[in-house]
């Protein structure tokens, strides 16, 4: 079963696998997911115009999308969105500071430009001067000011106050020029600024915790809010004066179906135009002529990876060779054939293959039990009974691995761990946990040995929260307990230099330092995988995703299906 | 008899305290609290901001304190705002009602217009192949499970046939559809639900009928009736059925915090918001004001429903006396 409200970053599993997140990957958030989600970032370089759309006589505009989704939104609130749902409604309604671009470089959006200065303490934004909120009014730099004001307000529940808190003063020079000092040199700062920009002049009263806005929004994005049906569906329609553009499809529905099965009935009947498939869907379920005809699927690397932490407190794992000796020992190429069909690929680092923080210099270990026995014998574990297991001073060498509930392909990879280790005498046993006592009760408080999970990283390849040695408190995200002098001062180093050249070799240092600490058994990224109805043109996919050019999608009028309003 | 009545309504008073209490203790001693679900893992929430979440949601207090708390706002029919989206818990309970309502009670309209006649007719032709036939086909409802069958279903009407929409409860062009139109649409979507939320209960209903109408048609009173020469059809009918009904009705009665309560699964596969879902989601991210919420008004209809069919009871059968309550 699966538990739609659970936040969607880690969304569970069957789940997560269809809802739609436009999880902006700026403002730097990093999860740990419980399966990644499709990721649509927005971003829009061309107008739809009509010669745009190839048939200079023949207006594109027109039709809905119905995209499906696991769980409803949770509040429309942007600085408070953390669900996928929720992010991916706001992503449609709002607008940040800036965006990340299909190749992945950070560009303006509802900035103009921008420069840095002072040695990275002071960016300063200027704003486009052609925005309006939904409502007619003009979009200006107090907007920005507030949003600031109320991201840092104790009193507001968001998740999302850190990177701004890291600012000493922010300051609106005119209407249409913003000055943000930080304390200290931050490179992950202006990725910060693609949090969602909200309107002043209909919160400023308001208590965002419990404000009507939260399920009437009002923002400056492509599409305006029409209507929510909890639990059933949200409809946008299209912005007529959005500032990058009319967007070619004039509705977007939203609709809210719970159950995997049932979505991929509604595709077989054409009901939804938008989802996600599973590796099973992929290669055999739709490969057949309807699918063929009807629909258009596309491919593309996940923004995380999963893997296996160690508990490095623990005895057994503290010895370096038992963690080579497991990395050896695990042939992960067989587990992308075997659970993900080929969809997904093995992964050697803490960062995303196409980031320029990847070390491709990092050699992955080829699976080879011999080296791996070799290994664990001179680390001082020998079968000496007979039984088959390894022993060490009489105690035998198992341990228990946490998988969270409703992840079938992370208890499926466990169970080929738990084979791979059997045959070099290590015995794995399979614990599942539902997902919030796993995180409260077994990584919070360190009370486990080995656990499978996965990251959801930012476009940043800034991991400071993750490797740093001091970040092992209880709810800090260093759960493996790991330590390394060099790794926590590059990572210091990391997130005060603005030079990529310059970041690129130490990250790509601390990559080569992670693998060969070997705190994480790193496993695999597996493929997002969208199916989107063949009516719509322009859908593309690039390094960060299908969804960056939304707004030129459009259906040709004979094939559109949704009638006009 | 009035006396008696304020008596078992002051007598109820406590029990649902009772059952709150309990209620509320065992929810939090779940692991993890809406905070968690939110915020952990999420590396950009730093450890000083999510102590600054619990203490905004009060969790920093002791929770006997929260719960004195919960009961003060509850006294005065506050069910609180949910942890999850700040929305008050009396809206998010009240939207999610009227659909449950509306399935709940044609399944069971069309379970009971079904089901009765089913069981007095097995009764009445006991060991006869339409008999033995019902109770196959009535055992089959009550053991396949309910989404294998939904999902077969939808396959075979929607898809095979194209007779019927999947999922949902109204079509995405809703809104531009006249009344009838409306109606229509709406019946279209709850055929297989309701269809298939019936079949499964069958069993119950008509195998209650069906014994308590072979207890009745034994009776000497009935055999009097034939005796009589009354025709075999206002023998059953109206001699015997009243009589074998008593039970049903009891089971009704107990039926009645049912209305409002709904199956996550069943739901979840033809995407319904109803009540099952929200306690569901509730229940996975701790939300313990909406939990509450839902908890208290099925622990209030409980009680109510026992409480009338206890009434009931001492009107209908004049066995079942209350001593000592002074007629």
């Amino acid at each position: 079963m699966r538990d739609p409200v659970v936040h969607s970053a880690f969304a569970e599993a069957s789940a997560d696998r269809r809802s739609f997140r436009l999880r902006r990957g700026f403002g730097g958030q990093a999860f740990i997911v419980r399966k990644i989600p499709l990721v649509i970032s927005a971003v829009f370089f061309l107008f739809c115009t009509k010669t745009f759309c190839g048939e200079p006589d023949k207006p594109c505009y027109g039709d809905a999308i119905v995209v499906s989704s696991i769980s409803d939104a949770r509040t429309l609130v942007p600085i408070l969105a953390s669900d996928s749902a929720s992010c991916t409604v706001c992503d449609r309604l709002f607008n940040g500071m800036v965006k990340y671009d299909k190749n992945v470089r950070i560009t303006g959006e509802l900035a103009e430009s921008w420069e840095i200065t002072g040695g990275g303490l002071i960016i300063t934004f200027h704003l486009k001067r052609n925005v309006k909120w939904h409502d007619g009014k003009p979009f200006t730099a107090r907007d920005v000011l507030f949003t600031y004001n109320k991201l840092i307000d104790p009193k507001v529940k968001t998740p999302y106050s850190g990177d701004f808190e890291r600012i000493r003063l922010l300051e609106t020079v005119d209407d249409y020029t913003v000055k943000v000092t930080y304390k200290e040199p931050f490179a992950p700062a202006l990725s910060s600024w693609g949090m969602w920009i909200m309107p002043e002049h209909l919160l400023k009263d308001e208590d965002l915790n419990s404000t009507k806005f939260s399920r009437n929004p009002v923002g400056t994005g492509p599409y305006k809010f029409k209507s929510w049906r909890t639990g059933e569906k949200i409809e946008l329609v299209s912005n007529r004066d959005y500032f990058e553009g009319r967007p070619c499809i004039d509705r977007y529905i939203y609709r809210i179906i719970p159950d995997d099965a049932t979505i991929f009935l509604e595709l077989e009947t054409r009901g939804v135009d938008l989802s996600t498939l599973s590796p099973l869907e992929y290669t055999r379920q739709t490969d057949n002529k309807f699918f063929r005809t009807y629909y258009n699927k596309f491919r593309y690397p996940s923004f995380g990876y999963n893997f296996m932490a160690y508990n490095l407190s623990d005895p057994k794992f503290r010895d370096l060779k038992v963690r080579e000796a497991i990395n050896y020992a695990v042939n992960r190429e067989d587990i992308v054939r075997t659970i993900f069909f080929g969809l997904a690929e093995a992964t050697t680092g803490p960062f995303m293959k196409e980031s320029w923080a990847y070390n491709r210099d990092v050699m992955p270990a080829a699976y080879d039990p011999g080296r791996a026995k070799a290994l664990l014998g001179e680390a001082g574990w020998r079968d000496t009974n007979g039984d088959g297991w390894l022993e060490k001073d009489g105690v035998k060498f198992e341990f228990t691995v946490l998988v969270n509930q409703g992840n079938g392909e992370r208890l499926r990879s466990a169970e080929m761990i738990q084979k791979y280790l059997e045959d070099v005498g290590i015995k794995v046993k399979i614990r599942i946990v539902e997902w919030s006592t796993m995180i409260s009760e077994f990584l919070d408080k360190r009370r486990f040995e080995a656990v499978i999970m996965g990251w959801f990283l930012p476009r940043d390849p800034d991991c400071y929260d993750i490797w740093h040695s001091s970040k092992t408190r209880e709810g800090e995200f260093n759960f493996a307990g790991y330590k390394n002098e060099e790794v926590d001062r590059l990572l210091v180093e990391g997130r005060r230099i603005f030079d990529e050249a310059q970041r690129a070799g130490i990250y790509r240092r601390i990559h080569s330092l992670i693998y060969a600490d070997q705190p994480y058994l790193f496993l695999y990224t597996s493929d997002i995988l969208p199916i989107v109805s063949s009516r719509f043109r322009n859908v593309k996919t690039s390094a960060i995703g299908i969804g960056y050019n939304f707004i030129e999608w459009y259906a040709p009028r004979d094939e559109q299906r949704y009638r006009e309003k | 008899m009035l006396r008696y009545i304020a008596k078992r309504l002051i007598g109820l008073v406590p029990v649902f305290f009772g059952i709150t209490l309990i209620s509320f203790f065992v929810i939090h001693l779940a692991p993890g609290k809406p905070t968690d679900v939110d915020t952990s893992l999420n590396p950009k929430v730093s450890y000083e901001a999510r102590m600054r979440l619990e203490k905004l949601y009060g969790f920093d207090k002791p929770i006997h304190v929260q719960y004195l708390n919960w009961l003060k706002a509850f006294v005065f029919f506050d069910f609180g705002s949910s942890f999850v989206d700040g929305r008050p818990v009396a809206e998010k309970i009240a939207e999610r009602i009227p659909v449950t309502l509306l399935i709940n009670i044609s399944s069971m309209i069309l379970m009971l217009s079904i089901g009765i006649p089913l069981g007095i007719l097995s009764a009445v032709k006991r060991g006869s192949l339409l008999d033995r036939t019902t109770t196959i086909v009535t055992f089959i409802g009550f053991s396949v499970p309910e989404f294998w069958l939904a999902l077969l279903l939808m396959s075979f009407f929607a898809i095979t046939l194209g007779w019927l929409p999947i999922s949902g409860i109204k079509s995405l062009d809703f809104e531009y559809y006249s009344l009838a139109g409306k109606i229509l649409d709406v019946a279209r979507h709850l055929v297989l639900p309701v269809a298939i939320a019936a079949f499964g209960s069958l069993a119950g209903i008509s195998r209650y009928t069906r014994s308590a109408m072979i207890g009745v048609i034994h009776q000497d009173y009935i055999r009097s009736a034939r005796a009589k020469g009354l025709s075999e059809r206002i023998v059953i009918y109206r001699h015997a059925l009243k009589n074998a009904m008593l039970p049903v009705i009891t089971i009704l009665g107990l039926s009645v915090p049912g209305l409002i309560g709904g199956s996550v699964i069943f739901e979840s596969i033809f995407a319904i918001p109803g009540m099952g879902r929200l306690f569901y989601e509730s229940v996975m991210a701790r939300d313990y004001s909406t939990i509450m919420g839902i908890l208290s008004i099925g622990a209030i209809l409980t009680l109510l429903g026992n409480f009338l069919a206890d009434i009931a009871y001492s009107y209908a059968d004049p066995r079942i006396r209350v001593t000592g309550s002074g007629e």
